[in-house]
């Protein structure tokens, strides 16, 4: 058989490069109403002979090629894709239609105000959308994801002390955190200082304390935190921190928990960041882009990127470059505008009931799951979850099968695995997160996917250790990709 | 599923929130409404902005105006693509893993450098990684900025120095509008220039280097538009040792800024202080090809704190629009599309000299170019917009010395009958 088809109609298909033939091209230009020129004569040696490595295809080729590649992925649009943390939820259609306006798609950032009038005061609406759901101020858009939005936040932090004269150098950051966060205060040189959960997953009050000075400049949470449980004691744990001159960063990646039941400012939070990418449904797009909005208390508006809108008094939108103790500019233009529109689009869909409906039903799916779960799975900690929930491996210890088995098995049952050995504090964590968007029946497939892994564990482990089984590609040489990489094709 | 969880009703499932933080109203937000009333209501709202559809169109200045084939959307907006994540799970992941691996594979071959990344935020904070990853290969402190770098990539720049220790030197700009290195010693961490530069000169990479590894010290070279990258000398032949910048051109929306597309290549040498995630090709327990995320050992994820970058999320849907865009120019189309952006800028400065306007700059360009007007900007800018021209970039607020003074960029996509309009509007009653 040739190696056009594998199986069925999963194909099998070339790079680029190797289905390259000379002469093929798969656009056209329009013939030129202007002199051609010999770039060559007119640039001289600033000018290039070739282009090394660029492919020749005709454009149905480039077509098949990409459908192809596409059919290897999985993707929310094929099955429920419970990657904790990242919030897989249906991503609306009508977001992809609005986003692609002329009117949106084919402006240019620095078009003056005037003529941009319509995004302006969209801009301006989906701020105010975002303070009142988070309990915030104000809110920069400007963020590109969740890291850069950590990173302006902290950049706000530390403006706050700076213009206070106040030289802090360190950033508390529990155990359970997302990787970003460390990276985010290290990227801002504050020295990290990590604070353990108490057994029962949560960060206590006295851990905080005993870690924090004077020369603590914040507190970065994740609330409900990575293990999906609510920080019950954040309340007493800001008021240690401001009582000491500190400020508490909130990661906001876990934010769907809670819109419309709670609000992290309420709560004490000072500066938050949104995941439009998570919360607000604009697609993931194979790794972005994602979009990292972040709110602030009033104290730290001063400090937010340039340029901010503001509406004048007879209601025209205009950038207000002109704050003194602002961190700066943080993005080329405005951001990942078209997921703040997405983001907009979502927002009105939904409304005030539908916002809190869809946090409801993303918690009730989670603790349906887990509910179904247990017993078969090691459940680490016994406090109620939020929207996602953590299980571990521990029940199948004696089969010598492990998370990594158990996630490679589940994509022979047709589901995209959990997010794996996160948070770093559970040994063999599976961190699931079903989302909202998810039926009952649904999610007693996948748990029944899940039980009868548990159950091949028992009985037929190689089954389980060899898995996937039935995937294009199985279990991928990771070891000798970092051993000697190959980060790109080079002709023979 | 409340019997099962063993609950009342789902609000018990929030208990752990303490009463006393749980909202008793519901968020003053406006109503929700139907699809088709948002998209009456969004469509209002881009009704009021202009835009390059409707408009001849001469506004660049790192955000380009370029015609997009149609089968870049058609395949990029298939679910399998936008409704992934990161291809953690390699297994089932290998379509979002080989486009990342030929994207890595035509950028190194577009900068003439040895490895590429799997995308960053954009051009500015491209530019701005770039820069950390040369402190870190050098262990030096001081950077050397040229006067045109895009002031937006400079301002970045400076934002994400803000908290560490270094020093900011600019290196001055040359009467034919070409950085000069000057003040470079043997504390100097790299030089920093863009190709084309803020003011569409093509700089002299290959001095600009000699002159920085003179001194030890690297060459980074950021990129805004990337179609240049295939007419000009590929910036890794001419010295440079880290390329990074802007690749919107290659088929991604102008859409207000964003979201775009970062790109940064280097040398293999300095790979392990890049940032951002890297694809590379291994082979599964039965022998076959296939590609995963690999070095994550430099990544947040991993090492926390000590990382390269912070970043996770980067633009995986822009680089797939990029690399679908590349794939479909393949070598020709590209390099006839790079030819036909400076043959439409060429005729564009041959009328605009024409109409006795001034062009400052000696130095070669691309597809962009300083016009010092007779009148002010603000209002051959309001004449020009009244006939439908969006003309270019008022430049005084970014570089006052040159007076009344537009950036304009002439892509594939302007018509001669529309640069004819541009020059008149530009030149006033005098022509």
């Amino acid at each position: 058989m040739s190696r056009n088809s594998t199986r069925g109609f999963s194909y099998e298909e070339d790079l680029l490069f190797e289905r390259s033939r000379p002469g093929r091209c798969g656009v056209d230009l329009p013939r030129s109403d202007v002199p051609e020129l010999n770039a060559g004569a007119l640039l001289g040696e600033l000018a290039r002979a070739e282009l090394p490595g660029m492919p020749e295809l005709s454009e149905i080729e480039v077509v098949r090629h990409f459908t192809r590649l596409s059919t290897w992925n999985a993707a929310v649009d094929l099955g429920l894709y419970p990657l904790g943390s990242c919030t897989m939820k249906y991503n609306p259609k009508l977001n992809e239609k609005a986003a692609r306006l002329a009117g949106f798609a084919a402006t240019h950032p620095l078009s003056p105000a005037s003529e941009t009038q319509g995004l302006l005061a969209l801009f301006w609406e989906l701020e105010r959308f975002l303070a009142e759901i988070s309990g915030m101020d104000r809110v920069t858009l400007q963020p590109a994801a969740g890291a850069q939005g950590e990173l302006a936040g902290i950049m706000m932090i530390r403006a706050y002390h700076a213009q206070r004269g106040q030289a802090r150098t360190k950033v508390l950051v529990p155990d359970s955190a997302h990787g970003t966060n460390p990276a985010s205060a290290a990227l801002n040189g504050y020295q990290v200082v990590s604070v353990p959960s108490g057994d029962d997953g949560i960060l206590h009050p006295d851990a905080v304390a005993a870690a924090m000075s004077e020369d603590v400049a914040a507190l970065m949470i994740t609330n409900p935190n990575t293990l999906g449980i609510f920080e019950t004691h954040l309340a007493e744990i800001c008021e240690i921190v401001h009582a000491k001159g500190g400020l508490v960063y909130g990661d906001g990646a876990n934010l769907n928990a809670l819109v419309g039941v709670a609000r992290p400012g309420d709560l004490g939070i000072d500066v938050m960041h949104f995941n439009l990418h998570k919360t607000f449904s604009t697609p993931h797009g194979g790794g972005g882009p994602g979009a990292g909005p972040v709110g602030v208390k009033a104290a730290l508006a001063p400090h937010l990127p340039v340029p901010v809108v503001e509406r004048a008094s007879d209601h025209s939108y205009y950038w207000q470059y002109d704050l003194p103790h602002s961190i700066g500019r943080l993005h080329g233009n405005h951001g990942n505008v078209g997921m703040l529109l997405r983001a907009y689009a979502y927002i009105r869909a939904l409304g005030p009931a539908g916002l809190k409906r869809a946090t409801e039903l993303a918690v009730l799916n989670a603790n349906y799951l887990l509910a179904r779960l247990r017993g078969a799975y090691h459940v680490p900690y016994t406090k109620p979850v939020l929207h996602e929930c953590v299980v571990t491996d521990r029940t199948l210890a004696e089969t010598g099968v492990t998370t990594l088995d158990v996630a490679k098995r589940l994509i022979d049952h047709g589901y995209h695995p959990p997010t794996v050995y996160f948070p770093l504090i559970v040994s063999g964590a599976l961190m699931i997160e079903p989302t909202e968007s998810e039926s009952k029946e649904g999610l007693d497939r996948f748990a029944d996917a899940l039980l009868e892994i548990a159950d091949e564990a028992h009985k037929e482990p190689e089954l389980v250790r060899g898995a996937p089984h039935h995937t294009r590609r199985r279990r991928l040489d990771e070891t000798r990709a970092a051993r000697k990489p190959v980060l790109r094709w080079q002709p023979a | 599923m409340l019997a099962a969880i063993g609950v009342p009703a789902i609000d018990a499932l929030f208990e752990s929130i303490p009463a006393r933080f749980r909202l008793t109203r519901a968020l003053d937000l406006p109503p929700a409404a139907s699809e088709y009333e948002i998209l009456a209501e969004m469509g209002a709202l881009a009704a009021r902005n202009e835009h390059a559809e409707a408009r001849a169109w001469f506004l660049g200045a790192g955000v380009h105006h370029h015609y997009v084939p149609s089968a870049v959307d058609a395949l990029v907006s298939r679910a399998e693509f936008t409704t992934s994540y990161t291809p953690y799970q390699p297994e089932i992941s290998q379509g979002t893993l080989q486009a990342i691996f030929e994207w890595q594979t035509m950028m190194c071959g577009l900068t003439g450098l040895e490895v590429s990344n799997a995308s960053l935020y954009d051009g500015a904070s491209a530019t701005a990684e770039a820069v950390l990853m040369a402190l870190r290969i050098s262990k030096r402190r001081k950077i050397a900025v040229s006067a045109a770098l895009h002031p937006h990539y400079r301002a970045v720049l400076e934002t994400y120095l803000g908290a560490l220790d270094f020093e900011l030197v600019t290196l001055p700009r040359g009467a034919d509008g070409r950085t000069q290195p000057s003040a470079l010693d043997r504390e100097t961490a790299c030089v920093l220039v863009q190709q084309p530069n803020f003011l569409g000169c093509i700089e002299d990479l290959r001095t600009l280097a000699s002159a920085a590894h003179a001194h030890g010290a690297l060459l980074v070279t950021s990129v805004a538009e990337a179609v240049s990258l295939a007419l000009l000398a590929a910036p890794g032949d001419c010295g440079a040792d880290i390329v990074c910048g802007e690749a919107q051109s290659f088929g991604v929306p102008m859409g207000f800024g964003g979201p775009h597309l970062g790109f940064l290549t280097s040398r293999m040498a300095h790979v392990r202080q890049m940032p951002g995630r890297l694809v590379g090709e291994t082979v599964d327990v039965d022998g076959l090809r296939g590609y995963v995320l690999t070095l994550s050992t430099r990544e947040q994820h991993i090492r926390r704190e000590r990382a390269t970058s912070n970043i996770c999320t980067n633009q995986g849907l822009c680089l797939m629009m990029a690399t679908v865009f590349l794939a479909l120019h393949g070598k020709s189309g590209l390099r006839a599309l790079a030819e036909r952006n400076l043959a439409k800028a060429e005729y564009a400065k041959a009328r605009l000299r024409a109409a006795g306007l001034i062009l400052p700059f000696a130095a070669p360009s691309f597809n962009e170019f300083v016009v010092q007007l007779r009148e002010p900007a603000a209002a051959v800018l309001a004449r020009a917009r009244a006939q439908g021209i969006v003309a270019g970039l008022e430049l005084a607020k970014y570089a006052p010395e040159l007076g009344d003074a537009l950036l304009v960029c002439v892509t594939e996509t302007a018509s001669r009958e529309s640069i004819d309009r541009l020059a008149s509007a530009l030149a006033g009653a005098r022509t």
